[in-house]
């Protein structure tokens, strides 16, 4: 465990020693800003059913910036340590490759949770100074960030496994980049292809982040999309793992 | 310490290392040596637990380096060809980080941490950046870190490449110390280096094993052996098949310069045949200027075996 720890904090400290984190940081707090910005002057313009939470996340820039994060993130978890060779350092000091998948994984989310933990701020002083509640309930408020959270999950976990792929940065960052769109468009399917069979609908919209979004900053939070979540995020790190071990036995 | 068995590792499409077979007793310095692109790397990485072998089998210190890799690990301080280090940590932190997950806490890694600074003499750039240190700096804290567990065996992967010949001069130095405590399987391609520090040398090419001895009895054992040379004014006379009959003799050469004909002689190195033959120049009164003799080095023993046959 303490090895577990030292590696995640490793992990912890590379995200904010390379320039990539404040580069991300920065257009993240913009983003944000904007977006909460834009939401309360929506919400200032008229009566609306709306909450502030659901018009700041249920907004089509804060979700195309919000999948521009991820790759950034991720890119270098495992590609650096290939280029550089430090991975034949690391992997002959009696660690096991799964505490170093875990590590990398771990690393990464906190960086992520890092980037959210201003916007509790936003919520928070907006219900001080509009005197009216920020979600339709707690539910909705905890809710979008448990989303948040586990998109993150699935997404971070996405990232490692292209970064574990090549020693490129830049291709890492393109393949998770496009798996991630893949995901999170998968709902809008159904939108553009009205003649796909309904149970291919089915399962795109089960995939898609995006409507899933919507219904939690509601206050719906569907036990499915933990499965989907949950098992997605169990995969791609299994799946990062056999490969981390395959390239270095091949390589 | 090291016992490799029939050890062979294919890439996709290439076979690095061919059925090794060799072992490394305990206390001894052993040179892996054979030129670029030999299987050296790869045996070494193998021996790391770095990567699984195709086929064989390897063991340090009585474990599988594959099955029984973590104790394996415990035993074997490595360090990899170029020293990769994360180049944005300071000397310290790095030696700290390292010493955790060789699971060194508490007192004992700072006390170890220490002692390896101490060691590899690191203490004047111990809260430097590793990124702006020089390659022999960067060298001794891949070697601090290989040391940090006082492992009972030292793999290091050229660990003079690319220095200047004073930073090599330290290294040899550094490591003729840790002989004294530690076995060691080093690769390397400077030669006279191993001469001096190394009790065997294994050379590999090809993949395949070439020799396996002390340096001594490589040399020995080379049929170049040694050489003579004699530089002398013959007049008309010239002795070629006298010189030939001496004992050791195997073959003479002979060219002349200015009037100075120069004998060069090639000799078993056991027998020394210098004072047979300047009894031969002075009974047929040559004018003798130079008389010596050149022992085989290691690198003719290096380059015969791995050139191919010619000489
Ligand atoms: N990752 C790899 N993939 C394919 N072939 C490799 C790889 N690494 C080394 N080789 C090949 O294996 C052989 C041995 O390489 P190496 O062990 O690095 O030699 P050395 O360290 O003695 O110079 C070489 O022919 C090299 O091209
Ligand atoms: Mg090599």
């Amino acid at each position: 465990m303490t090895k577990f720890l030292t590696l995640l904090s490793r992990e912890v400290k590379s995200c904010f020693y390379s320039p990539i984190a404040y580069v991300v940081l920065c257009f993240f707090l913009g983003l944000t800003g904007l977006c909460f910005y834009s939401g309360v002057g929506f919400l200032s313009r008229g009566a609306t059913e709306r909450t502030i939470v659901e018009a700041f996340f249920d907004s089509i820039p804060f979700w195309i910036g919000f999948i521009l994060i991820f790759p950034p993130i991720t890119m270098r978890v495992f590609s650096e340590e290939f280029k550089m060779g430090t991975i034949e350092t690391l992997m002959t000091a009696p660690v096991r490759d799964w505490q170093v998948v875990l590590a990398k994984f771990g690393g990464a989310l906190v960086f992520y949770m890092v980037l959210w933990l201003p916007t509790l701020l936003y919520f928070v002083i907006f219900q001080q100074v509009a005197k009216a509640d920020a979600a339709s309930a707690a539910g909705a408020y905890w809710g979008s960030y448990l989303e948040l959270l586990m998109a993150g999950m699935l997404f971070i976990s996405v990232g490692c496994f292209a970064s574990a792929l090549t020693q490129n940065q830049m291709v890492a960052a393109v393949i998770s980049f496009c798996v991630i769109t893949f995901f999170f468009l998968g709902g809008l399917l159904s939108f553009f292809t009205p003649n796909i069979s309904p149970e291919f609908r089915m399962f795109a919209s089960y995939c898609s982040v995006l409507e899933h979004m919507g219904e939690f900053s509601k206050g719906m939070i569907d036990s499915r999309r933990f499965v989907f979540y949950g098992s997605g995020t169990a995969l791609m790190l299994l799946l990062t793992h056999q490969v981390f071990q395959f390239r270095r036995w091949k390589a | 310490m090291i016992k490799v068995e029939n050890l062979t590792k294919r890439y996709a499409g290439v076979t690095a290392i061919h059925d090794l077979n060799f072992h490394v007793e305990k206390g001894e310095i052993v040179g892996f040596l054979g030129p670029n692109g030999a299987g050296k790397s790869t045996t070494m990485r193998i021996l790391s637990s770095y990567m699984p072998a195709t086929s064989g089998r390897a063991s340090i210190a009585g474990f599988d380096v594959f099955s029984q890799s973590m104790q394996a690990r415990q035993h074997l301080g490595y360090m990899p060809e170029n020293v990769p280090l994360y180049p944005d940590m300071r000397v310290t932190e790095y030696l700290n980080y390292r010493a955790t997950l060789k699971e060194i806490t508490g007192t004992r890694q700072r006390e170890r941490v220490g002692d390896v600074k101490e060691l590899c003499a690191l203490k004047e750039v111990e809260n430097r950046i590793i990124g702006t240190l020089s390659k022999g700096y960067r060298q001794r804290v891949g070697l601090a870190d290989a040391l940090l567990h006082s492992p009972d065996l030292l793999i290091l992967d050229e660990p003079t490449i690319g220095l200047d010949p004073n930073q090599i001069r330290q290294v040899r130095d550094l490591i003729r110390n840790l002989g004294r405590h530690h076995t060691i399987l080093l690769s390397t391609h400077i030669l006279p280096e191993v001469e001096m520090t190394c009790s065997r040398v294994v050379i590999i090419n090809r993949g395949k094993i070439e020799a396996a001895d002390t340096p001594e009895n490589l040399v020995n054992a080379m049929r170049a052996a040694g050489g003579i040379r004699l530089e002398a004014k013959v007049g008309m006379d010239n002795g070629v098949e006298e010189i030939g009959k001496l004992p050791g003799v195997k073959e003479v050469a002979m060219e002349t310069e200015d009037g100075w004909t120069i004998f060069t002689l090639r000799t078993d190195s056991r027998t020394d045949p210098r004072e047979a033959l300047w009894r031969l120049a002075t009974d047929r009164r040559w004018t003798v200027r130079e008389l010596s003799r050149r022992r085989a080095t290691l690198e003719d023993v290096f380059v015969e075996l791995t050139l191919g046959d010619e000489v």
